[in-house]
């Protein structure tokens, strides 16, 4: 399974959700899948994904899901002992974590070689980190939806895309009817 | 009033209830004050692109943000001033130290100094100095300046400034 695989199957899972989509093919597959107002494409700023769905998962009691990438969390690593020393027990952070950087031509990330993310979130004081593989993905999102901790979801999959247009929309309208469906 | 006590009455007088630090020696006080006052969370971050990240999700989360910082980190949040809290109209008032003016011991900070307003103004930023003591009194109503106008603002907060407070 390759990363729209795995989005394709969370749609049902995440379509009423708070939803931070990572810069690039998360977010264009998650808008070409299941384009919501609950949904934050992010349209720049690589590595940030992760960040802005914990201030949003901080500053409101709803629950939030970041989708964000193996190469962007690397491009952002001190997010994870953010998160870790800030407990938020409605953040769940999805790592979809195929290996390379796939927006860019599917080169090799460092997570594609010798670097653990999953023991790197344990190490950075993340209490509760599940690493699953692609097939495991709706259980567990679903499973950290029910519960009440926060969570932080490492999916291994392959790397892949598929061709997806990209996002035309205004980043305000984006933003604006985002915001309305955090306070609706 | 000592400035900490203005600065933190400007962000009260704003609603401010979110705020990202990093620290700086000159921003040791006011960080203290951050981080006891009930009616703000104070999420300390590892590097400023971070925290600018934390706050534009606070603030679509419903709180009103800021962030506190050195100067220096004008040169690692370029990309997340332009294409996060610019492109998306993200209001985000920037306290920053500015180290490296009159009065620094630290020839380095110099460095970045030279570069800090010129930076700002090719971002088109709306920046203040703060020079003097009573400059502080400004600050509530620059903070409103940025939640108004959805912009980031920058409050360049120099050695003087601290030294005379």
């Amino acid at each position: 399974m390759i990363r729209s695989d795995i989005l394709k199957e969370l749609v049902p899972v995440l379509s009423d959700q708070l939803v931070v989509t990572n810069i690039g093919l998360p977010s264009q597959e998650m808008h070409m899948l299941d384009d919501q107002p609950t949904n934050f494409y992010m349209l720049g700023t690589m590595g940030l994904a992760s960040s802005i769905g914990l201030g949003l998962a901080l500053a409101q009691d709803k629950k939030v899901i970041a989708i964000d990438g193996d190469g962007s969390v690397l491009m952002n690593l001190g997010t994870l002992p953010t998160i870790g020393n800030n407990e938020c027990d409605n953040y769940i952070l999805l790592i979809i974590d195929n290996g390379s950087y796939g927006s860019t031509g599917d080169q090799t990330t460092y997570s594609g070689m010798k670097t653990s993310l999953a023991e790197v979130a344990r190490a950075c004081g993340c209490a509760h980190v599940i690493e699953c593989s692609a097939e495991e993905t709706v259980a567990a999102v679903t499973d950290a939806i029910a519960g009440d901790k926060g969570t932080i979801i490492i999916s291994k999959c392959e790397s892949g895309n598929i061709p997806v247009p990209v996002i035309d929309k205004d980043p305000v309208m984006i933003k604006e009817r985002f915001m309305a469906s955090v306070n609706a | 009033m000592s400035v900490n006590d203005v600065i933190m009455s400007a962000l009260h007088e704003n609603n401010v209830e979110f705020v990202t630090t990093v620290p700086c020696k000159q921003l040791a006080g006011v960080i203290e004050k951050i981080e006891q006052d009930s009616n703000i969370l104070h999420v300390p971050s590892n590097r400023e692109d971070e925290g600018m990240g934390l706050c534009a999700g606070a603030y679509m989360g419903g709180k009103r943000p800021a962030i506190i910082m050195q100067n220096t980190a004008i040169g690692v949040t370029i990309n997340a001033l332009a294409t996060l809290i610019q492109y998306y109209h993200i209001p985000l008032p920037m306290l920053i130290s500015y180290r490296g003016e009159i009065g620094e011991p630290v020839a380095c900070q110099v460095e970045m100094a030279v570069h800090t307003k010129a930076l700002l103004d090719q971002m088109k930023i709306p920046t203040y100095h703060f020079h003097a003591p009573e400059d502080a009194n400004e600050l509530s109503l620059i903070l409103n300046h940025s939640f108004m106008a959805r912009k980031p603002v920058a409050i360049l907060m120099d050695a003087q400034f601290w030294a005379r407070a």
